[in-house]
């Protein structure tokens, strides 16, 4: 925002309030309320007005309180910011970011815990981010802003409170790289967002007993970086992917059908999947827990998937890092 | 709408193996256009098709074998009534792809598509399909092993990369390398893995032969036979002067029409009838018994361009050279022009193969299974003999018995190549 004064902040309660997750505090005092606009509760309303202020050439930051909420914009979203730059021969481009967050484990009950990106993941004309660690999420909000088409920040409720280390000054990632964050040699794991953190977490983990895993985040879910997760699974020849949403007509199916087209070849076992239960996620907490995927699920298939293939681990002395 | 059915091929014939299906789904058929090739004990046969209309469906598989009147496959639209009982093919296509995940996975609500959603094992061999992870297939490809030869140590009996690894290290390859196929190291030991040896790499100048039904054929069967019948060999050498004179003779008696009796339907004649008075030769290995055959049906060996066949003089030993001769020379005919029936194949109980035309001195026979013997002729040849005491210039013959060991022993084929050899010496006995 110092660096570029057409970028704004548009949403409810990003101001005063300095946003329900406290992701702008301070911004309404240090920018003024031209540039962070808190909005009445019509999420289409100021999507709508932002879209029409990109096309003007302003770059706004729209907050979307939870990607539920995005489904009473979605109009907006998926028929006017996604369109306008094809739809009229690109005479205009619609630089606006969308961030919100998604996701599951907060007691929020069903309507306030969904993992909603791939219906934007779906649609041409939209880019789809989805930063796991402090640094992406700099390095990938950066560049959005940037980006002259509308991009879609999907944030987690539940990394919120991560820390990590984040470069300071300029720092950006280019959308549609995915990144290994842990090499490995003997099955694939396939994240985003929070389950990319769960996948890094079980890799470690299962390094002890033995088990090279190696945890592709993708970080972008439109573009996708298809290569890296081809050459990943390539290479390891097994391939599990984790993720939040739901497992039919998931972001893992588009990512199993990529590694059967990419991989074949190379694939020892069947592309597994691990993702949550397809049911409206429940509120109580015990319901809720066993409904999500988590890292013993995923460890599960990983065993599942060497066992398949007749793998032998071969444990390293603990001590040894 | 109509159904292709299994045939009955011959009278005997209660089921038949789909060897081979010449056409595919969606294929146009017209009628009289072979689409498959059926096996029955006896022979391989070509199925032709009665109607007309795209194949449909397909529903037997290759190497399944099934009773007379199952349907093998639909031409034109397909009858509107599932029926009761799915087919073998059908079962399995329907079975191939991963089911959809259970509405409540066994361990935990977080949905996984469990591992055990595997199609179900085939429930015979015939009907099984190689299952092999991707990896595992072009591994395999790459190292010219046969998958089809790998046991899968994988779900289901999958064959995994660790399978192809093992059988790769067997002969001494790198595992998992990557690398084009490579002719086998000459200094190799020969090891049980033999099956497995990386054929000679393909040159850009060899041509591919695809192999023909009688190939197929012809490969399978004599490599049954080397496999599994364990082959002895005697050998005798007959003075061939009389048979010849003898032959001579009938041929300066027989009238105008009509073909001339050959060396080889004296052979056969007299093959049946030195067989009835040693049975033993006359028999047929069955796995856990022999069958010892009262009629002696004489196969002869027939050499086609691209194969072998074995038409059957049946009943040779009661037949008279001139019936033998003329039947022989039908059944030479349309081996050659790939007319016989399945009768004229069937039901042989020893084989002649006469390569004397060819000017072969000497040769042995691999032995045409079940039956327990095979008589390998060689060339007529003005050779030095002794007769008398004294040198002198006759005409020989080398005969070269093959026997199946499980079926019958030294001396008792000895007998019979005794007798035959009294019996083609002197020639009279052959029509008395």
């Amino acid at each position: 925002m110092l660096r570029d004064e057409n970028i704004l902040l548009i949403g409810e309660e990003i101001g005063v309030f300095e946003g329900s997750y406290k992701i702008t505090t301070g911004l309404l005092d240090e920018f003024g309320p031209r540039r962070v606009r808190d909005t009445p509760i019509c999420e289409e309303g100021f999507v709508g007005a932002a879209v029409g202020a990109a096309m003007l050439g302003l770059r706004p930051v729209v907050e979307i309180m939870t990607i539920n909420f995005s489904l009473l914009a979605i109009d907006q979203i998926v028929n006017h910011a996604a369109k306008m730059h094809a739809m009229f021969g690109g005479q205009v481009s619609v630089p606006m970011v969308i961030r919100t967050p998604g996701g599951g484990g907060q007691q929020l009950a069903a309507t306030h815990s969904q993992n909603l990106e791939v219906f934007y993941a779906h649609v041409p004309g939209l880019k789809v981010v989805a930063p796991a660690s402090p640094a992406d999420a700099k390095g990938l909000l950066t560049a959005a802003i940037r980006d002259d088409d509308p991009v879609l920040v999907l944030e987690n409720l539940a990394l919120y409170n991560t820390k990590g280390e984040v470069p300071d000054g300029e720092h950006t990632v280019p959308i549609g790289t995915a990144q290994i964050t842990k090499p490995g040699r003997d099955l694939t794991v396939v994240a985003y967002s929070r389950a990319a953190a769960i996948a890094l977490d079980v890799a470690h983990r299962l390094e002890t007993e033995g088990i090279s895993v190696e945890v592709v985040d993708l970080r972008s879910l439109r573009p996708l970086d298809r290569q890296t997760v081809c050459i990943s699974v390539r290479k390891t020849t097994r391939a599990v992917i984790l993720e939040d949403d739901w497992l039919s007509y998931g972001i893992g199916a588009e990512i199993a059908a990529t590694i059967a087209e990419g991989a074949f070849d190379r694939l020892d076992a069947p592309v597994r999947r691990v993702a949550a239960a397809e049911v409206p996620l429940p509120y109580a907490k015990q319901l809720e827990t066993a409904a999500l995927p988590d890292a013993a699920a995923l460890t599960r298939v990983i065993h599942e998937t060497l066992d398949a293939t007749g793998f032998t681990a071969h444990p390293t002395t603990p001590a040894g890092g | 709408m109509p159904e292709v059915l299994m045939p009955r091929l011959s009278d005997t014939m209660e089921e038949g193996t789909l060897s081979r299906w010449l056409t595919h789904e969606g294929a146009p058929v017209r009628k009289g256009d072979a689409i498959a090739e059926i096996e029955t004990d006896k022979a391989v046969m070509e199925l032709e098709a009665y109607d007309e209309g795209p194949l449909t469906r397909i529903l037997v598989a290759e190497g399944t074998t099934v009773p007379i009147g199952t349907p093998l496959a639909v031409i034109g639209t397909e009858p509107q009534a599932a029926p009761d009982q799915p087919a073998p093919e059908q079962a399995r296509q329907t079975a191939a792809p991963a089911p959809a995940p259970p509405a409540r996975p066994t361990e935990g609500p977080a949905q996984t598509i469990p591992a055990t959603a595997e199609p179900p094992a085939p429930a015979r061999r015939d009907e099984q399909e190689v299952r092999t992870s991707p990896l595992a297939r072009a591994l395999a490809r790459r190292h010219g092993i046969d998958i089809t030869t790998l046991t899968g140590s994988g779900p289901g009996g999958r064959i995994v990369r660790a399978d192809v690894d093992d059988a790769i290290s067997r002969h001494g390859g790198q595992p998992g390398a990557i690398r084009p196929p490579t002719a086998p190291e000459p200094a190799q030991p020969a090891g049980p893995a033999a099956a497995h040896q990386t054929p000679a790499e393909e040159a850009e100048d060899d041509e591919e032969v695809p192999l023909s039904t009688i190939r197929r054929l012809t490969a399978q069967r004599l490599t049954q036979s080397t496999q599994q019948a364990p082959h002895f060999y005697l050998t005798t050498v007959i003075d061939a002067e009389p048979l010849l004179t003898f032959r001579a003779d009938i041929n300066a008696q027989l009238g105008e029409p009509g073909p001339r009796i050959s060396v080889t339907d004296l052979l056969v004649k007299a093959c049946a009838t030195a067989l009835r008075t040693h049975p033993q030769a006359n028999s047929s290995w069955d796995s856990t018994r022999i069958l010892r055959h009262r009629r002696s049906h004489i196969g002869i060996a027939v050499a086609l361009e691209d194969g072998l066949t074995v038409p059957v003089v049946h009943d040779a030993d009661r037949k008279t050279l001139t019936q033998i001769a003329r039947e022989a020379h039908a059944l030479a005919d349309n081996a050659r022009a790939g007319r016989l029936a399945l009768e004229d194949l069937s039901g042989g109980t020893f084989t002649i193969s006469n390569l004397g035309t060819y000017g072969v001195d000497h040769f042995t026979a691999l032995i045409n299974p079940p039956q327990a013997a095979i008589l390998a002729v060689g060339a007529a040849q003005t050779q030095p003999v002794i007769r008398d005491g004294e040198l002198a210039v006759g005409t020989t013959m080398a005969l070269t018995l093959s026997i199946d060991h499980r079926v019958l022993d030294g001396a008792t084929a000895a007998a019979f190549l005794a007798d035959l050899k009294t019996l083609l010496e002197h020639p009279l006995g052959i029509v008395l």
